[in-house]
């Protein structure tokens, strides 16, 4: 009895032995023909870049961008998450230039704040701007206008936006990396990505004109043509009663173009001061929301 | 309900609800309101693209004349609603969204509104192309609520063959009794408009579809037709959403309609009555589609009723008449269930514009707005009638997995029509997940 035993376990031990001899030496086998050299700075680098995969580099996520990294194909500022410190390591590590990149941002167009923008409905439902959107527009008069429910505050991966006390959303330009989630998010995008050293900026999209917009809204462009005639020829026109900045032509830009706007919907976004109305624009003294 | 279809041979749709019906306007006549002083006609009452403007500034124009032309074949034109002055060309309101642009019209006081412009024809010459191309002239939308180009509807691409048109008299949406009104008052009119879309469409049978809540309305349409006739008229069970086109062919034919199909694909056109009736009445006139029959009805309204509107009448002016109390505050353009609200009372009624509801029962607004976690109860899912998991749906929506409620949850094949939301014991606002969602992945994939 004890020896049947004894040969049952001897056979088990045996055949499994035997069974992961020969599926080690697979493994063994497939590890040495099917080996691909991967460079191992790959691992590296993505231990240094950001792991937030947001896709503002303009690759699919961290990794192909390390990869991209070492076949040249982009410098290490591209990564517009890093800080410079990071971004100093990076290129020290790979021995290259960090690069020059010009530093963009999310910019809202619009400036309609519930202290200027009248409402024309109280929106009970869903709280998101995408839902209200959908019921006829939003509550606001102004059907081109910032809603004011977040989404775009919440879609941020980097916490840069935050909601003011006018139910306006404020992108901070240093968490900034302009991944473009606000841009997607927005029902009625109002958001795009500017490089953050334009300083002239039409904060405004309604398409109508005179009075009629400025019932809308107190900060809406009226399309009085004054910042058409006031900058120089070609840097803004009048297009479906909106002024539009053309941005190839940004050099020619100053707060000039800004003074006389009887509204304050072009504006001049100073590095230190913010945002800089002209000296014609209407006064917005009022703190609370407009009622309905 | 299922032993109920089986003992009486009633092939009926599964799924769906039973909302309160609050058909009260039933009895109501078709009448008239006096015309507003200002039209507001804006420009894309139409699914497809917006029409282009015929007319200026200042001038005038007479009841019925042509004052927007179809820009291409996915468009209709626009017909005067009144004699008057064209006021201008601007942007309006709409039960849409963003202000769109639409003709003004400052209607003549002292006018007898009679409609002065119109091309009578003879419609037994006409061949069915030609039907369909006087269609399109006379401005014809799906008038159910959808608006969507009802020549575009009737022509049938060459590779399908449809059999049969069905005729959508179900009306299912609460409140509503427009079409009711019209199979009971304009009867005629209806038997001509499907004898027309049978021309055009080629079809050898239609069926007119109705709910047993309006068996009055049954008789009388079976009344009207001989032995032999090729229109049968058919009672379905009552039950929201009976009124959807793959609902109804399902109750009508027992035909399924495959995901991401159309009616054509099983042989079937689906017609509201409001849209024949006023094809059969327009189209021997040679006239354009300047009217319509719309239901004003809810708590907030002193005379509801069924009333027939110009094209444009802003919904403030139709207030003032039918007399409105101030404390209701919600205001919907078509049916509870799927009619959007509106923000501004200087929007118009639209050609898709079935009805104006004021709603709102302030008691419960607090209550209202609390959302709860989903239990798992599964009533979403034993509510929507394309067999969908909103459920399912709903969740990955507060994730925003947008692209996976398309591809593994069947999210294009919801047509929105709130089931799942009017079920749901926690309040989740499913249906308006699904909106989102879908207006995500449209733009996406633009």
């Amino acid at each position: 009895m004890d020896i049947e035993i004894a040969l049952n376990v001897t056979t088990a031990i045996l055949f499994m032995g035997i069974l992961g001899l020969l599926l080690s030496s697979m493994l063994v086998f497939a590890n040495k023909k099917l080996w691909v050299f991967e460079d191992p700075r790959i691992d590296d680098l993505e231990g240094m870049l950001p792991a937030t995969n947001c896709g503002a580099c303009g690759s699919a996520g961290c990794r192909p961008f390390a990869e991209a990294l070492i076949s040249g194909e982009v410098t290490p500022a591209q990564c517009t998450v890093s800080n410079a410190e990071a971004i100093e390591d990076i290129a020290d590590y790979l021995g290259v230039e960090s690069g020059d990149v010009v530093k963009r941002v999310a910019r809202l167009a619009c400036a309609g704040g519930n202290h200027v923008a009248r409402m024309r409905a109280q929106y009970n439902g869903l709280e998101s701007c995408r839902a209200a959107t959908v019921v006829s527009g939003g509550p606001k008069s102004c059907t081109w206008g910032c809603i004011g429910l977040s989404d775009c505050a919440e879609v941020c991966d980097f916490d840069a936006i935050t909601m003011d006390h006018n139910g306006l959303p404020i992108v901070d330009n240093a968490k900034c990396t302009a991944c473009g989630d606000c841009v997607d998010i927005c029902p009625k995008d109002l958001f795009s990505i500017q490089d953050a050293a334009h300083r002239l900026w039409v904060a405004c999209k309604n398409l109508e004109h005179g009075d009629s917009a400025e019932n809308d809204c107190e900060v809406a462009c009226t399309a009085c043509e004054r910042c058409v005639k006031d900058s120089p020829e070609g840097l803004i026109s009048i297009q479906d009663n909106l002024a539009v900045i053309d941005y190839n032509k940004i050099s020619l830009a100053s707060p000039i173009a800004t003074e006389r706007c009887p509204t304050g919907a072009i504006v001049w976004l100073d590095e230190t001061l913010g945002v800089i109305k002209g000296q014609q624009a209407k006064r917005i003294v009022r703190k609370e929301a407009l009622p309905i | 309900m299922g032993l109920f279809n089986l003992l009486f041979g009633q092939k009926g749709f599964t799924h769906g609800i039973h909302p309160p019906y609050h058909k009260d306007t039933a009895d109501k006549p078709i009448r008239r309101l006096p015309f507003p002083p200002q039209l507001v006609l804006p420009l894309d009452q139409h699914i497809g693209k917006p029409a282009i403007p015929l007319v200026v500034k200042g001038q005038e124009v007479v009841r019925g004349e042509p004052i927007a032309k179809a820009d291409g074949n996915f468009s209709v034109p626009l017909h005067a609603p009144a004699t008057g002055r064209v006021a201008g060309i601007e942007l309006m309101p709409t039960p849409k969204g963003p202000k769109t642009s639409a003709i003004l019209i400052d209607v003549y006081e002292g006018s007898t509104q009679e409609v002065l412009w119109e091309q009578p024809r003879d419609m037994s010459e006409l061949s069915p192309q030609e039907i369909i191309q006087a269609i399109q002239d006379s401005g014809m939308v799906g008038l159910g609520g959808a608006a969507f180009p009802s020549h575009m509807k009737l022509a049938i691409p060459d590779d399908k063959q449809v059999d049969t048109l069905i005729v959508n008299g179900c009306e299912c949406e609460p409140y509503l009794t427009c079409d009711h009104r019209i199979m009971l008052e304009h009867p005629k009119a209806l038997l001509r408009g499907i004898r027309y879309a049978m021309r055009a469409t080629g079809t050898e049978k239609a069926i007119i579809g109705i709910e047993d809540n309006k068996m009055d309305a049954v008789e009388l349409l079976k009344g009207h037709l001989s032995k032999g006739s090729p229109v049968e008229v058919k009672a379905v069970e009552t039950k929201y959403p009976q009124g959807s086109e793959k609902m109804l062919i399902k109750s009508a034919l027992d035909r399924e309609v495959p995901t991401g199909g159309l009616p054509a694909d099983v042989g079937v056109v689906v017609n509201n009555v409001g849209t024949l009736a006023g094809l059969g009445d327009l189209l021997p006139k040679g006239r354009g589609l300047i009217e319509r029959v719309i239901t004003v009805a809810g708590p907030g309204i002193a005379k509801p009723g069924n009333y027939l509107v110009p094209l444009g009448t802003p919904i403030r002016h139709i207030l003032d008449h039918v007399g409105y109390e101030g404390a209701r505050t919600e205001f919907i353009l078509g049916g509870p269930m799927m009619g959007p609200a509106v923000s501004a009372l200087d929007t118009p009624i639209t050609k898709g514009t079935s009805g104006l509801l004021v709603l709102n029962e302030p008691s419960i607004e607090e209550e209202s707005h609390k959302i709860w976690p989903c239990i798992r109860c599964a009533r979403c899912v034993s509510a929507c009638p394309m067999h969908l998991n909103p459920s399912m749906l709903g969740q990955l929506a507060a994730k925003r997995k947008y692209e996976e409620m398309a591809e593994d949850y069947h999210l294009t094949d919801c047509f929105e029509c709130g089931c799942c939301s009017y079920v749901c014991p926690s309040n989740i606002p499913l249906v308006q997940y699904f909106r989102i969602a879908k207006a995500i992945n449209r733009e996406q994939a633009a």
